[in-house]
Parts: C-alpha cells; sequence; structure tokens
C-alpha cells in the first residue's frame, strides 16, 4: 500500500487492537490530540482530571474515557466510535476493549474496518492477546495490518528490541498463515516503532528514533486504501425497499416502480443486462438515481435507485446482480461463527439469519470444531457454543440465500444470527463454502 | 494498487444514511421521524428525500414541542413540512403537564430532560415501534457508544450493558410489542459533516443559526439569552433584576428548548461562514451550547438510560 496515492477527501475506517497497558487509549488520545481534534473545553475537562489524580502531564488516555456504567466496574463494555479529520481525510475509529472476554467486541469493531492497528507493548513482545488480535484481524477479512511496537521510550528507543518484535511477530504470522494468505490477496503486515506517550512516529516523526526510516502512523493511514478500491468485485444489490408511488397524483408515476439498495460491491451502468435472484428473471437497467438526480452508472457503496426495462416482480430480499455472474440461491451454509450471547448457541433451536437485506429461518446442521482463539488450536464442539467461542458450523436454511465467500465480499459473505425469542443478535458469520 | 476511486467522505455519509432510512422502512411496521427544525433533522430530511422519492415518507414525521422552543424554529419546522407534503405530528410538553405526568419541581424548571416523557405518551398514542432521529456519536461521549439501531424497552430505557451489537451494515430493527428502536442515520457524522452537507445540499436553516443581534445576559459563564417571546405569547428566560442584558451579534450551533441552549458570539451569517468558523473552533458544541449537559459529566448517560434520546 505504500505506492498509492492519497485519495482526497476519501474516508477510512480503521479499529485499534490491545489492552489498556498497551497504550492503545493514549495512542488514541494522542491521534486526536495531534490531528487538533481535541477542542478546548474537553481539554480542559481532561487536564483538571489529570490534576485530580496527581498527574503533572495531561493524560491523554482520558479521552477515551467511557461510561459512568464502565467508570464504576473499572472495564470497558463496548466498542466506542471516534472520529477525527485531517483535511485529507475522515477518519472513523473503532475503539475495542481487547480483554479475552470481549473477543465478541472485537469482531464487531473489525467488521467495518479496512485497517487494524495491532498494539504490542515493546517491553513485553509478541503475547498471546496479540496473536488472539491478529487472529481475529484476519478471520474478519481487514486488509490491511499495522503492527505498532509501543512504548519505544521504555527500552531506550532501542532498535534491537524493535527489530526482534518485528521478526517474532513475522514467524507467527508465518505459522498461522496469515502472512501468505495476505500476501495472497495483496494485502500487507506493516511495523511501525512508537512511543504515543512522547508523540514519537505518530503524527510527528520526532528525533528519538533517526534509525526507522519508514512512514508515521498518520502517513499509512493517509494512504491506506479505502474499502473496495483494490480489487474488481461482483455487481451485487439487495433489494431493500421498492418504492410504487402508483397512488400519487402524478400520472408520470403510476408506472413507476423503483428498487432501492445499496451497491454492496461492483459497479453498475444504464443498459446492463441483470437477473433478478433467487427467481432469475432477467431484464435491463433502464435508469439510475441518486434523489432527483439521473446517473449513467453507480458503484460499490452508493445508495440509489435502479429502473428495470421490464415489469418484474421483485420485492426486498431479493438480489440484482448482473446476468452470467456466479452466484446460487443456496440452502445451506457453512460459515465461521462467533458466538455473541450470554445464552449458549443451542442445536434444538431455530434461528432467523439475516444476509444482505433478507431473512431465513435457520438450524444448526452440525459443529465442526471451535477455535482456540489463543492457540488456534481446532477444539472439539460438544455440541454447543458459549459467548465469544468461535467455531466453523453449518446451518440448514427454510429460504434460499444468494451468498458469497466471506474472503471474495465481505457484504455478501456475512450474516448475523437472531434469536427469534429475544430478537437478540446473538451470532456473526462468516460463509466459507 | 488503487483500481478504483473511492466515494468522497460525504458521499459515503450521505449513502450510509440512506441505507439506514430504508432498513427502517423495509424492517419496521410504524416508524417515525422525529423532526424539531434544527440543523441535523434538517438534514435527515433531505436524506429521506433522497431515500424515498418519488414517493412519500414510510413514515410521518414528529416535534416533541416543550412549549419553550424559538418562534422562528417552530415557524420553519411548519413551513419545512408543508413544503414536503409530509404529515406532521406534535405533541407538547405541556399537554403532558396539564395530564399530570409531568411535574415541573418550580416553574422555570427546563423541560428538556421531561421531552422524554411526553415522547413515550406519543409512542404508546401512534404505536410507533422505530423512532428515528439525529444524535450523533461525536457530540457526546454517552453517544459514542451508541448504536445505530438502538434498543429500548418498554419503559423507553437504555440500557448500556445490553445492547444489540451491530456487525457490518446489518441492522436489527426487530422489536416486540411495546419496545422501541430508537434509528440515528446520522451517527458517523461530525458537527463539520452536518454543515459540509448543509452547504453542498444548500439546506434552508432557521434565522437563529445565523449571526444576528439579540438581548443576552452573562449567567454562571455561558451567555444566556433572555426575554425571548414564545409562541404562546409569554416571555422565556425572564431577566434577573441585579442582571445587565447586553445586546450581541451571536447565533445558535444547537437548537433546542430556550432554558438550555446557549449562543455563541459569531459574526458568521453564511453557511460558508460557518463552516470556516466550525473549522476553527476550539470549543466542542456541546460544551459552548448545551447548558444541560455540564451539570455532570455522566448527565446524558443519565438522561438516555431514562428514554431521552
Amino acid at each position: 500500500m505504500s505506492n498509492t496515492t492519497i485519495q482526497k477527501d476519501s474516508l477510512l475506517r480503521f479499529m485499534t487492537c490491545g489492552s489498556v497497558d498497551d497504550g492503545k487509549s493514549t495512542l488514541i488520545g494522542r491521534l486526536l490530540f495531534d490531528t487538533k481534534t481535541i477542542l478546548a473545553d474537553t481539554l480542559t475537562q481532561i487536564t483538571r482530571t489529570s490534576n485530580k489524580r496527581g498527574l503533572d502531564v495531561v493524560d491523554l488516555s482520558l479521552l477515551t474515557d467511557g461510561l459512568q456504567a464502565e467508570r464504576e466496574q473499572g472495564i470497558t463494555i463496548d466498542v466506542a466510535y471516534r472520529y477525527f479529520s485531517t483535511g485529507t481525510r475522515k477518519y472513523i475509529i473503532a475503539d475495542a476493549p481487547g480483554h479475552e472476554q470481549y473477543t465478541r467486541n472485537m469482531v464487531t469493531a473489525a467488521s467495518t474496518a479496512n485497517l487494524a492497528i495491532i498494539l504490542i507493548d515493546a517491553r513485553r513482545g509478541v503475547l498471546t492477546q496479540t496473536r488472539r488480535h491478529s487472529y481475529l484481524a484476519h478471520l474478519v477479512g481487514i486488509p490491511h495490518i499495522v503492527v505498532a511496537v509501543n512504548k519505544m521510550d521504555l527500552v531506550n528507543y532501542d532498535q534491537a528490541v524493535y527489530d526482534k518484535i518485528c521478526a517474532d511477530y513475522l514467524a507467527f504470522a508465518h505459522e498461522i498463515g496469515l502472512a501468505q494468505s495476505k500476501i495472497a490477496q495483496g494485502h500487507d503486515i506493516r511495523f511501525i516503532p512508537m512511543s504515543a506517550l512522547n508523540g514519537d512516529m505518530l503524527v510527528d516523526r520526532l528525533d528519538a528514533m533517526p534509525w526507522y526510516s519508514g512512514e508515521t502512523l498518520l502517513e499509512m493511514l493517509e494512504k491506506a486504501p479505502a474499502a473496495h478500491t483494490e480489487q474488481s468485485e461482483e455487481f451485487r444489490f439487495p433489494v431493500q425497499f421498492v418504492c410504487r408511488p402508483h397512488a400519487s397524483d402524478d400520472h408520470d408515476l403510476h408506472d413507476f416502480r423503483g428498487f432501492m439498495g445499496r451497491i454492496e460491491s461492483g459497479d453498475i451502468a444504464v443498459g446492463d443486462a441483470v437477473t433478478v435472484l433467487p427467481n432469475g428473471y432477467q431484464s435491463k437497467i433502464k435508469a439510475i438515481q441518486l434523489g432527483a438526480t439521473q446517473l449513467p452508472s453507480a458503484q460499490t457503496e452508493q445508495s440509489v435507485t435502479l429502473l428495470l426495462e421490464d415489469e418484474i416482480d421483485t420485492s426486498r430480499g431479493d438480489m440484482i446482480v448482473k446476468t452470467g455472474s456466479t452466484i446460487e440461491p443456496v440452502k445451506q451454509i457453512e460459515a465461521f461463527v462467533c458466538w455473541l450471547s450470554e445464552t449458549p448457541l443451542s442445536l434444538a433451536r431455530t434461528y432467523i439469519i439475516r444476509h444482505t437485506t433478507r431473512e431465513s429461518k435457520a438450524k444448526v446442521a452440525n459443529i465442526s470444531y471451535k477455535v482456540d482463539v489463543n492457540t488456534l488450536e481446532e477444539l472439539p464442539a460438544e455440541g454447543s457454543l458459549a459467548m465469544n467461542d468461535i467455531a466453523r458450523v453449518s446451518f440448514k436454511l427454510a429460504q434460499p440465500l444468494m451468498v458469497d465467500t466471506y474472503i471474495s465480499n465481505r457484504a455478501t459473505g456475512a450474516f448475523i444470527v437472531i434469536d427469534e425469542a429475544t430478537n437478540n443478535t446473538v451470532g456473526a458469520g462468516m460463509i466459507q463454502n | 494498487m488503487t483500481t478504483k476511486k473511492a466515494l468522497s467522505h460525504l458521499d459515503w455519509l450521505e449513502s450510509e444514511a440512506i441505507h439506514i432510512l430504508r432498513e427502517v422502512a423495509g424492517q419496521c411496521s410504524n416508524p417515525v421521524l422525529l423532526f424539531s427544525g434544527g440543523k441535523d433533522s434538517l438534514c435527515i430530511l433531505r436524506l429521506a428525500e433522497k431515500a424515498f422519492r418519488p414517493g412519500r415518507f414510510p413514515f410521518p414525521l414528529m416535534h416533541i414541542d416543550t412549549g419553550h422552543n424559538y418562534q422562528e424554529v417552530i415557524a420553519f419546522r411548519d413551513q419545512r413540512a408543508a413544503e414536503l407534503g409530509e404529515r406532521l405530528i406534535v405533541r407538547s410538553v405541556e399537554d403532558s403537564m396539564k395530564r399530570g405526568s409531568v411535574v415541573l419541581k418550580s416553574a422555570d424548571e427546563s423541560r428538556n430532560k421531561h421531552q422524554s416523557v411526553t415522547l413515550l405518551e406519543a409512542i404508546e398514542e401512534f404505536g410507533f415501534d422505530c423512532c428515528i432521529g439525529g444524535a450523533r456519536r461525536d457530540e457526546e461521549k454517552a453517544r459514542a457508544k451508541e448504536r445505530i439501531m438502538s434498543f429500548r424497552d418498554e419503559f423507553g430505557q437504555w440500557d448500556p450493558k445490553n445492547q444489540r451489537p451491530e456487525l457490518w451494515n446489518l441492522y436489527n430493527a426487530r422489536s416486540h410489542k411495546g419496545e422501541n428502536i430508537r434509528a440515528f442515520p446520522i451517527s458517523n457524522w461530525t458537527e463539520m459533516d452536518v454543515w459540509q452537507y448543509i452547504e453542498r445540499e444548500n439546506l434552508q436553516l432557521p434565522s437563529i443559526y445565523f449571526a444576528h443581534q439579540r438581548d443576552v445576559v452573562i449567567r454562571g459563564g455561558s451567555i444566556v439569552p433572555v426575554n425571548v417571546p414564545l409562541v404562546s405569547g409569554e416571555i422565556a428566560n425572564p431577566s434577573r433584576e441585579s442582571e445587565e442584558i447586553i445586546n450581541m451579534q451571536v447565533r445558535f450551533r444547537t437548537v433546542g428548548d430556550i432554558s438550555c441552549t446557549a449562543p455563541v458570539v459569531s459574526d458568521a451569517d453564511t453557511v460558508t461562514k460557518i463552516v470556516l468558523e466550525t473549522a476553527t473552533s476550539t470549543i466542542t458544541e456541546r460544551g459552548a451550547t448545551r447548558l444541560d449537559d455540564q451539570t455532570s459529566d455522566a448527565s446524558m448517560e443519565q438522561r438516555k438510560k431514562e428514554g431521552y434520546f
């Protein structure tokens, strides 16, 4: 990604992985502070709190201080979203707590991220949690990984310490196949030494590590490709809503039938031949609209309205693809599932799977194995899954779903599992077959 | 390596918000869009036009009126709803006071937090299963962890420990009868994004967002507008005898109940000037203008638990 150019005004979603001890809050606080996102009243507030705690410098980690309920219990409950902008790019940070019991939070934060910063404490090197964070970032398909060796100030900014940690990490990344798989997909793992506390190599280079000639963290973020820009993808358009304003007084609108949705991948142009799944009806794109604007074509991530040449009976949950595209409705799926609920998965229950804009009842056919997220060992699942478990599961579906593998398409390869009794979201799935 | 151009950040945010609005329409049977006449809800109206035109909105608009709103904003609210040709429901905190469900501690207590009661009453009256609102995660730290589709129980309560995980763009807006979803299509927008969108879309706003002369006093370090005429003919925020009334050039960064929205000193009289001022501002939006958030470090979190938006 180093040879790409900065695309002005785009947006990047990234996540930070690490526990409190790694300086994650300080890193985020430093990014916000050094990009001038922290305003005077907030700074006054955290300065006051820092003084109250007897600190003589402002504790930037207080910027990400959580809810009252969390402070009372001294834990971080949930993923928090933070924002900053550099003038060239807007950033959305998903800040996930790093403890083992919060695998589900990490998976949640990772699901929308295109880059992950994995923090390592320079004094402690590659730890069990580093392996866990790396595996999960990989599982959830984050294409770009930045391994940030933090607290370099506490090891005298020693290059040998940094080099050893990089070598250890790469060895482990090869061992679990992470490195090979990243390369195969054109993705990358990069390293950076830093001190979030002092600000070395985040926004400013400073002068403590002249031996490091690579990019600063902010330079890496500014140049990281936005989602969907790196490879060509097939056109996928799940229908969200059908617009039929026939009751309107306007006679021109009597036959208007617009299929509304967000292009999850690929692009489309007026005149393209399309197929509506699961029924397989064929037609051509007559018009593409965004509000009152007529577009000749539209691309990934745009929410548009499609008009077809032929009158086709289509409703929410159908998917429009280009004719000839390799996607078939399936009634059985195999996936890696992260269980999110305190109520364990039950083989006896019927669940709802929501995939794009479509829902189907589903039953677990089989749990092949669980993955120990620390050792990456495969373990027997014994017929159930508890919160934070990751397992390979196959489901039988009542309704056909139009799926891609998660590795080829993060939008049409993902689903959530809903408990019909409570309506809670209890599982997250990434399709493998 | 880059093969395609990504959307600009405003296009991306717009598209995300349209997607969320359409998910509400697709998943909920009786949603409502909360519309105050303020800048965030005006952005959402434009997004709803882009999401649903040439059809009608699949939800009515609703305002919970404290009775202590600026006349200019109320007039603007009515005008905008009429221009769009969409149904506007107004429910008022004063009616809740008459029913006895809202009791003020004193006549001059802020009615802002009591909107929760009136909102819950309206939800019950109409059987709404989802309320769409303009809250943003950058506003306040209790909002930073808010879901885009946020679940509220039968009492309208937000339980930060019991929120549905929200992954990818797969939103879960299911609810049982009596429960409620709050949907926030512009969760990921900042104040700057809102102003840039208003500028790009050339959105009209109530006049009090722009620099104007106003009688104010300095009370507890904040600029407090005084002697504000209300739609009802009454006067809100009467000045106190000891206070010196100053006529100042100010504008509002947020617009809400008069008792808790303070203006900032400004000469920005166009959207473009406001965008510039926002870019160079050194004070957060709520820090500058929301008198109710300053009472306690956790006051927003507390209000949200009680059913506040």
